[in-house]
């Protein structure tokens, strides 16, 4: 049973916000005409390479890896900022593909997304209020100057900002208020899926509570589905109800986040484990598992890609690549030995 | 009581800028035995890296100034040691690791043009020795076939290998003493999992002291003996990591380690510090954690806590513990 079937099995398809399937993008390195001249080999990097997943209304999924596994690639191709080279994207059992322009533009009210480094993703030459109010704008969410006003100081008052902040420009602000205003950004036109792509790493640890507080306060008032994408274990394991573990382009763990975290079952999910230094002298250090270095995801080879770090490795390992199957309890892996 | 390597006695420094003074560091004192690895903990802009940058005398003047204190290395007060005697100390004797390896190693020299420049100058090697040592150098710090690499570019090694690299070259003249400035921030958790056990096995093979500063406080609680807590240029709390994480008694470090989302179990809301964290430029009167402080008193506006015994080696900077 592949891990789109078990979904089906395990939940309706009604509750269902996004689903996506067999989802790859690959680049094409060294393919202009120069290198060509040059004689240099035509290489493919896999950043994304099949991934199948899905997230139900009202949930979080936490999709976590080290950097480069494809993590912000998966979030540009789920907003369709980049275009896929195979795979399908459906929102609420449409496919997201096949829109047109137009309805695509639309549809980017229902996804919206929060990007890590606060102070490059805000405009530094527009004030609070043009940065909040532009959107409801585009797409026509509020029309007189009034209306626009009003909506941006609930917005401010909802991430926490005060009603003297409409007028102050970005810079004026902290890393963690210049993240509620991003996050009020993406909520100005009432989206149904948000997505953080490391929306809380660039902040200081006790900014960073508040912060994730802030989304926890923000899904229960507007019953939001969030896709969150973090780099750090805790956070996700904090922030997820069901998490999915990225290596060098693929998913291989899936699972709800007590289970997933507290039985791991793909070697390298284990390994990213017992990696974390815990902020506690009396748990176990921090120690790796695996041997060596992340695999490249530029022209891999045939198998799995945790072939040659991995302490469970047999012959079939390097030969074929294992799949991701259901283990029961909602719970899907990609490993031959488990 | 074993020999203090390092001491610092109420060091402040300042940074006079055009649009006013700025306090880094603010009366922050702490000694580091022979063989101790100290934690200095605290968050973006609390003054950590300046306290390194002001042992190494890396601290560009003007702007910056040391404005009071001592720093005693071995004894010798560094700040009344000549420029010439400094270039002998760095290196040889107290080395430094830095954050970002790709911007504190030279792009445009090979990793042995590099680290043997060090040995040639600093212990008068020749180049054939240098090279030999540099070989040694990068086999000690775990990277594989030394023998090619040692004439690698810095672009040509991953994160964690430059890491190794600039680890090599800290360790390349046997310094007594190291100071590691956020060395595994930039690294994912598999590679910052191993430079940690890299670093921690680097210490006690070679006896010793570090001084480690790093936000995580994961990090720490694994990798240290003692810690010292900084918030907004002032050392707020220093103790034995075990009995700080067990039993903190600073308001800011309780806020900080309550902030920290776990592993083992799932809570709802963290608990985080409210506010942010203070101007350096336009800093509140009194203790500096007050406008966040849960436990604030009329007093913590007004007067700057001092760090007091709470108990045997445990120092806090509380108006908390004036009363008993």
């Amino acid at each position: 049973m592949t891990g789109a079937d078990a979904m089906t099995a395990s939940g309706s398809t009604a509750d269902m916000l996004l689903e996506v399937k067999g989802l790859t993008k690959h680049f094409r390195l060294n393919g202009d005409i120069y290198s060509k001249i040059a004689g240099e080999k035509t290489q493919l990097l896999k950043a994304v390479d099949g991934i199948d997943f899905h997230i139900r209304k009202g949930e979080t999924l936490g999709l976590v890896g080290e950097s480069g596994c494809g993590k912000s690639t998966t979030a540009r191709l789920v907003t369709r900022l980049i275009e896929p080279t195979a795979g399908e994207v459906r929102l609420k059992d449409e496919d997201l593909l096949a829109f047109s322009p137009t309805r695509m533009k639309e549809t980017r009210k229902d996804i919206q997304l929060v990007f890590q480094d606060p102070y490059s993703s805000l405009n530094p030459r527009k004030t609070i209020m043009h940065i909040l109010s532009r959107p409801m704008e585009i797409h026509g969410l509020a029309r007189t100057w009034a209306e626009k006003r009003e909506k941006v100081l609930d917005l401010l008052h909802r991430v926490g900002l005060s009603a003297e902040h409409i007028d102050r420009y970005p810079h004026e602000f902290s890393g963690g208020q210049r993240q509620r205003i991003a996050i009020a950004r993406a909520l100005s036109v009432d989206p149904e899926l948000v997505i953080g792509d490391e929306p809380v790493s660039a902040l200081d640890v006790s900014i960073q509570a508040q912060i994730l507080n802030l989304f926890r306060d923000l899904q229960e008032e507007f019953g939001l589905t969030y896709l969150f994408i973090a780099h750090d274990l805790s956070v996700i394991r904090h922030i997820s109800d069901r998490v999915a573990v990225m290596y060098v382009g693929k998913i291989v763990e899936t699972g709800p986040a007590a289970a997933l975290f507290e039985n791991p079952l793909h070697p390298y999910t284990k390994a990213l484990l017992s990696a974390v230094p815990e902020a506690d002298p009396d748990k176990a250090p921090p120690k790796l598992t695996l041997q060596g270095e992340v695999s490249t995801p530029i022209d891999p080879p045939p198998g799995c890609r945790l072939c040659g770090r991995c302490p469970r490795e047999t012959a079939i390992c390097a030969q074929t690549e294992p799949p991701l199957v259901d283990v029961g309890g909602d719970r899907q892996v990609a490993c031959h030995n488990l | 009581m074993a020999e203090t390597v390092l001491e610092l006695d109420d060091l402040t420094v300042r940074f006079r800028l055009r649009r006013g003074d700025l306090t880094a560091v603010n009366g922050v004192s702490f000694s580091i035995a022979r063989g101790e690895t100290f934690g200095l903990v605290g968050e973006s802009g609390s003054g950590k890296s300046v306290t390194a940058r002001a042992i190494m005398r890396l601290i560009p003047d003007p702007p910056g100034e040391i404005q009071r204190g001592r720093i005693l290395f071995e004894g010798d007060n560094i700040l009344e040691r000549s420029d010439a005697e400094m270039r002998a100390l760095r290196g040889r004797r107290i080395a430094m690791v830095f954050q970002e390896p790709m911007s504190a190693l030279n792009p445009v020299f090979t990793v042995c043009e590099q680290i043997s420049d060090a040995l040639r100058t600093n212990l008068g090697l020749t180049k054939q020795q240098a090279r030999e040592r540099v070989v040694e150098l990068l086999a000690l710090v775990g990277i594989p076939s030394p023998q090619q690499r040692v004439d690698s570019y810095v672009h040509e090694f991953s994160g964690g290998m430059r890491q190794r690299v600039m680890l090599a070259m800290a360790l390349s003249c046997n310094p007594g003493f190291l100071i590691a400035d956020e060395p595994t921030t930039a690294l994912d958790v598999t590679i910052q999992a191993t430079i940690l056990e890299l670093i921690t096995s680097m210490i006690d093979k070679l006896g010793m002291s570090l001084l480690f500063i790093t936000h995580n406080l994961g990090v720490v609680a694994h990798s240290c003996d003692t810690i010292g807590v900084m918030y907004a240029s002032h050392m707020v709390e220093r103790g034995k990591t075990r009995e700080i994480f067990a039993n903190p008694q600073h308001p800011y470090t309780v806020g900080l380690l309550n902030s920290i989302p776990r592993l083992d179990t799932q809570s709802k809301y963290l608990t985080p510090i409210q506010g942010s964290v203070c101007s350096m430029m336009d800093p509140p009167a009194g203790c500096k954690f007050h406008p966040r402080c849960t436990h604030a008193m009329d007093i913590c506006r007004q007067k700057n806590p001092e760090l007091k015994e709470v108990a045997p080696g445990h120092f806090a900077a509380c108006h908390l513990h004036d009363r008993g």
